[in-house]
């Protein structure tokens, strides 16, 4: 059980996907506009990831080690489409339009196909599903706390409610620009955050 | 009229990189320095152009008559990745100053969303045959044309003493944050 928390705990706080090893930025900076919209491509990502560690780790001992590379990318696809359908039939006009493009390339996000490599080819099917839970938690973290700074910098709001008056906000933060400059920013803080204690345990 | 709109729209105002985020990993990862930068812009020209008119065949000859079209996803990323793989090949055999140009890009382009970015794109967007290729010629040269420009401004950072905590990627970030506002001036062209 330990080995399942610990999975979890690595997946979310020491290897973060986002800001620790700085792994899928297109879907990290496209969608978190707004802290509801990181929340749904966090989940979304998730699903995709629990499902292709789980199918991954069940089939490594029958995929061939040639033509792993296609057969986990065939894998991953399959899950997308099932995602990308269930958003359209149940979430259309919540989340289905404002992530639009960004669902199918959930695809080529290179945390699922790097923990389907790094993890889930090499270990059983329920560590593997824990390693896709919490690598999927800490995305839907980032995604969420970038979200939700965009939000109250670019909108001026925070999940939708309205915290500053409507002229104030910066709209650039919203836009692409926006991105950029706060995941810079956060980037910045945790490096310095991670380097502080290491100082301290090495005097 | 209408593909010299396409290609200013996904070449200069919605440039790939710097408004709709596409390809960061390779736009953070090669471009370090400005020949590395370059060869990777043009493997990428390369193989979205032809790309996008493989998909294009694919989804309308294909999918649209077997009535499958909910499998595009599955369809063009397996295109994709074989197309890679058989345009490496092909280079290799017919052109190997080409090939040792664009050879160590090539295998990472499969990766790189803005390939299936353009194929989901044209689909969406219900381009013809021709409106596709240039979309696709057009949103890489936008890529080819960030990535040079972020390479040249990555390679005066370099040379200049910053915060520890900002070396490398946050950085980099800011560097291209303000980039994109600088793209922003593109807004009016169209």
């Amino acid at each position: 059980m330990s080995k399942l928390t610990a999975g979890l705990k690595r997946g979310i706080l020491d290897e973060n996907p986002v800001f620790v090893q700085v792994l899928g930025m297109c879907p990290t900076l496209a969608t978190s506009t707004a802290a509801i919209n990181g929340i749904g491509m966090g989940l979304s990502v998730t699903v995709v990831l629990m499902c292709s560690n789980l199918l991954i780790s069940l089939l490594r001992n029958v995929i061939p080690n040639k033509i792993r590379i296609p057969a986990y990318i065939g894998i991953i696809a399959a899950f997308v489409t099932v995602v990308d359908l269930f958003l359209q039939a149940f979430f259309y006009d919540s989340l289905y339009k404002a992530l639009g493009l960004y669902i199918p390339l959930i695809v080529v996000n290179c945390i699922i196909l790097g923990r389907a490599e790094a993890y889930a080819s090499k270990n059983d099917p329920v560590s593997a599903l824990f390693d896709g839970l919490g690598n999927g938690l800490g995305f839907t973290l980032a995604l969420t706390i970038l979200g939700a700074i965009r939000e109250f910098l670019g909108a001026g709001s925070i999940f939708g409610l309205q915290i500053l008056p409507e002229n104030i906000p910066a709209i650039i933060m919203i836009m692409a620009p926006g991105g950029f400059i706060v995941l810079g920013i956060l980037l910045a803080v945790f490096t310095h955050l991670k380097s502080r204690p290491r100082k301290e345990s090495k005097a | 009229m209408n593909l010299l709109i396409i290609l200013i729209s996904s070449m200069l105002v919605n440039n790939f990189v710097l408004s709709r985020f596409l390809g960061i990993c390779p736009f953070l990862g090669v471009s370090k320095r400005t020949d590395t930068a370059m060869g990777m812009g043009l493997a990428v020209i390369f193989v979205i152009t032809i790309s996008s008119a493989f998909t294009y065949m694919i989804y309308t000859f294909l999918l649209v008559p077997l009535h499958v079209e909910y499998l595009y996803n599955i369809a063009f990323i397996l295109v994709i990745a074989a197309l890679v793989q058989m345009l490496e090949m092909v280079i290799q055999k017919v052109s190997p100053t080409l090939y040792s140009a664009l050879g160590v890009y090539l295998p990472l382009i499969t990766t790189n969303c803005a390939v299936l970015g353009v194929a989901v794109l044209n689909m969406q967007e219900g381009y013809n045959l021709i409106e596709s290729v240039v979309n696709g010629f057009a949103a890489s040269a936008g890529f080819a044309l960030g990535i040079t420009l972020f390479a040249g401004v990555r390679e005066r950072i370099a040379d200049n003493r910053i915060l520890r905590a900002m070396e490398g990627f946050p950085i980099a970030m800011i560097s291209a944050g303000l980039m994109a506002i600088a793209f922003f001036g593109f807004k009016g062209l169209i």
